[in-house]
């Protein structure tokens, strides 16, 4: 069982007893409220006691419960299953934090996000720049607020100060965030020797739509579209972690049979897209040969897709509680996943063969561990740099608990092994489908969710196919959302590019960048 | 004379119609080569009607130079398709000009173009720009020893003179030296053009290109120029690797019948090579740009080879 007793007893003395309302609930999360000058403290303990980080930073506005603001930190350790969620109260004039961000890098993130979108600065941030705000935002306009409402917007005039890089022969290359293809928007500014990459700034959010000003005053199973819209390639990822958030409020266990075609569904959408990446970084290599047939065996999963769910993207499948409805009885999933993978294992075997693709991909890009590490990166490019994570197996939710899989982790860190974590996840992944259609029993599809206790938070971690996937929900008194914090695993992978692409050339880059190929849609929110 | 002049402009108006059916055929064999139905080998005709259509966006920063290269990389390149020998040998013209003029008639092109890319001080245009004068360094000079091998072996740097020669010394054709010329012309054909592995012709990566970033600020007629001089430079070292390596098929009196044989050869040439390249640009990937002078270097140490083997072999 979780060591979450010893956590009580180590926070209590780490910040010499000023928690308060400490206690333990769901058998494995430890709440408590703590100060805004006992974090540090309590961030060091967790980290030098129990090798816990920072995973999550939550904000939201209490004023109308006469409450002030209420910033939120969720902590989880290395490879145990247990959580920190420790509340910090803030007065609704002034209100600002004490900043983590030299201890934790992805604090950093955190807490420039909460400066844009509540206006709660932090203290001591060594780079206080904008993050999300684009200035086209009135300077006192902070849209998670409640009381933000609707303003005019115009150019500030301000144009974003990138970091500049000088030095005989530095030149700067901007690029986007209209690109030449159909891609997301983002604006990358290179400062570059000749053609070698010294230095990349993103500057995203580009799509900010104010996703989670969007789940407000939703009902909770009128949340569930949006949240399979966060990202579109992450329908059930972020549905899943929605659906499981609300179910932990609730304090509601699904049916069985709820939970195994979870994981069917999950593991279905991190398939077409594990395979569409390998086509797409071979595409880069200009071998696109492989590129055609990884996106013909893409079209033929989501034709199963479709089959399985009426919808070749997963939508419509999940609801609080459950699924919507029934696999078909008539679909043999499992010899046509095999055919598929069979298929796919042909096109790696080709293509990995081809000395000229492997010469592009060994050494590119390359991501050392320890950078991985404090950047908190996550999903596939920390496996790819030795980083040992999956929440899958560290944080079992639907039916993984019951089922056997292996987590690929690869050394290198360079695009060659963010490709082959992919392949090995691919072959996971049938296994685990495979499995959970053997297990499944029969039995109901939902259970009502019921009503939902106010102004409690519920949080759940899943791994998504692109790396860990947070959805951190509270309910208004009507039962209706009051806050909804979401976090895709590009939050904190964006970073960890700039990093990954140093000493390489620019030509190299789109292929670095496709190896990430991480998501601004759930990033920008 | 007369009738000299008029094979000389007809085998120019020829090569500059085919050129972009050339391209389409090769994108369209990729195509089928790579599962796609892909578009039909006239899409580039159609592309090249729709850009004439378009109308012309042009930098505020960019000078009368950006105006010029269009139509310098344009003529330029339609001067080299009349020198070279497409269907007769030998002709009037061919005394204009020979495999030097050849060279850097297309040099000037390249040339041009890498002005007009640095001109309007776009990010990407200089880059491109930067590239392709890499790239076009090290594959002139090979360019120019391939064709060299050629002339020695034939005693003349004319084009023309060099096919008839070929064509009179069947045996010459298998020599060490043409075998090595037409390797290493292969291989500046591949980088000259912006094939794989050099370039990427269907990347729209900016951050990949070579030729197509340097042309990336182009629009409308300017933009159907260069393409179309493109086109016409892929011919052109068809004509090259077909024509003076293999010319047998050339009409060498300007009699109906032997034009018309020629135009059939020079067809089947023509449809040879693009599947060649098609098949290759499938199987392989696009090297490492760095890698691309290696590549070069070998092209043009085969050049060289096939230079000394054509001296001491004769």
């Amino acid at each position: 069982m979780s060591p979450l007793a010893d956590v009580q007893t180590a926070l209590m003395t780490a910040v010499g007893g000023r928690l308060r309302d400490g206690r333990i609930i769901r058998r494995k999360e430890f709440h408590c409220a703590a100060s805004v000058a006992d974090l540090p403290g309590l961030a060091e303990c967790l980290r030098a006691r129990f090798r816990a980080e920072l995973v999550l930073m939550v904000a939201a506005d209490r004023r109308s419960s006469g409450d002030g603001f209420h910033v939120h930190y969720l902590f989880a350790p290395h490879n145990e299953n247990w959580l920190v969620h420790a509340t910090v109260a803030l007065p609704a004039r002034d209100p600002a934090l004490v900043s983590l961000a030299t201890f934790h890098y992805p604090a950093s993130r955190f807490e420039r996000e909460i400066a844009d979108l509540f206006g709660i600065p932090a203290a001591g941030h060594p780079d206080p720049r904008p993050l999300v705000r684009h200035g086209f935002w009135p300077e006192d306009y902070f849209p998670l607020r409640k009381d933000a409402g609707v303003r005019p917007f115009r150019d500030d005039g301000h144009p974003f100060p990138f970091q500049q890089v000088g030095g005989e022969g530095v030149y700067e290359i901007p690029v986007g965030p209209v690109h030449a293809g159909v891609i997301e928007p983002g604006h990358f500014r290179f400062s570059v020797v000749g053609e070698t990459i010294i230095d990349m700034k993103s500057r995203l959010y580009f799509t900010h739509k104010g996703t989670e000003k969007l789940f407000e005053g939703r009902t909770p199973p009128e949340g569930v579209e949006l949240a399979e819209r966060i990202s579109g390639d992450t329908t059930v990822g972020h549905a899943l972690a929605y659906c499981q958030a609300l179910e932990a409020l609730a304090g509601v266990e699904i049916p069985a049979r709820a939970r195994y075609l979870r994981v069917v569904l999950l593991e279905m959408e991190r398939l077409y897209n594990h395979i569409a990446d390998f086509g797409m970084i071979a595409n880069d290599t200009g071998f696109a040969a492989a590129h055609s047939h990884c996106f013909r065996i893409r079209e033929r999963l989501l034709r199963l897709n479709k089959r399985l769910t009426g919808n070749r993207l997963l939508r419509g499948a999940l609801v609080p509680g459950g699924l919507v409805r029934d696999v078909p009885t008539d679909l043999d999933l499992v010899s046509e996943l095999e055919a598929t993978l069979a298929d796919f294992n042909e096109i790696v075997e080709i293509t990995l063969s081809n000395t000229l693709v492997a010469d592009r991909l060994e050494g590119t890009g390359h991501l050392t561990t320890q950078t991985a590490r404090d950047h908190g990166v996550l999903g596939f490019v920390a496996r790819a740099s030795g980083l040992d994570i999956d929440a899958r197996r560290d944080h079992p939710f639907a039916a993984y608990e019951e089922l056997v899989f292996r987590v690929p982790v690869l050394e290198s860190g360079d695009v060659k092994a963010r490709t082959l974590v992919r392949v090995e996840e691919v072959h996971e992944a049938v296994g685990l489908i495979r499995q959970a259609l053997e297990r499944m029993g029969g039995g109901p599809l939902a259970m009502p969710l019921g009503p939902l206790p106010a102004f409690e938070p519920a949080f759940t971690l899943v791994e998504g196919w692109r790396g860990t996937i947070i959805h951190w929900v509270m309910a208004d008194a009507a039962g209706r959302l009051e806050r909804v914090k979401v976090l895709d695993p590009s939050f904190l992978n964006w970073r960890a590019l700039s990093y990954a692409l140093l000493k390489n050339i620019v030509p190299d880059f789109p292929l670095c960048n496709k190896s990430f190929n991480q998501s601004y849609s759930g990033n920008d929110l | 004379m007369t009738a000299d002049l008029m094979m000389a402009a007809a085998q120019g108006l020829l090569a500059l119609f085919l050129a972009p059916g050339v391209v389409g055929l090769v994108r369209w064999l990729k195509a089928r080569l790579q599962n796609r139905r892909g578009a039909p080998p006239w899409q580039p005709y159609r592309e090249l009607r729709k850009l004439f259509q378009k109308e012309v966006v042009v930098s505020r920063h960019a000078s009368w130079l950006f105006h010029l290269a269009p139509f310098v990389v344009f003529a330029s390149t339609l001067a080299v398709a009349v020198i070279v020998p497409v269907l007769a040998v030998p002709l009037l013209v061919d005394r204009i000009g020979d495999l030097l003029v050849v060279v850097y008639l297309l040099l000037l092109g390249t040339f041009f173009l890498a002005l007009a890319g640095l001109d309007p001080g776009s990010a990407f245009g200089g880059m491109g720009a930067s590239r392709e004068v890499t790239v076009a360094a090290l594959a002139e000079p090979t360019l120019a020893v391939a064709i060299f091998a050629l002339a020695r072996s034939a005693g003349s740097t004319n084009l023309g003179e060099i096919a008839a020669r070929t064509t009179a010394d069947p045996l010459s054709a298998v020599s060490p030296g043409h075998l090595l010329a037409f390797a290493a012309l292969f291989i500046v054909m591949l980088a000259e053009t912006g094939r794989l592995p050099v370039d990427n012709p269907a990347t729209h990566l900016e951050l990949t290109m070579i030729h197509e970033a340097m042309v990336l600020e182009y629009s409308g007629r300017y933009l159907a120029l260069i393409e179309w001089a493109a086109a016409l430079k892929f011919l052109v070292f068809f004509i090259l690797l077909g024509n003076l390596f293999v010319p047998w098929g050339l009409a060498r009196a300007l009699t109906l019948e032997a034009v018309m044989t020629a135009v059939g050869v020079f067809a089947v040439k023509v449809v040879v090579l693009a599947v060649a390249v098609a098949v290759l640009e499938t199987r392989v990937a696009k090297l490492r740009l760095f890698r691309v002078p290696e590549l070069l270097s070998a092209s043009f140490v085969l050049a060289l080879l096939a230079v000394t083997s054509s001296f001491l072999l004769r």
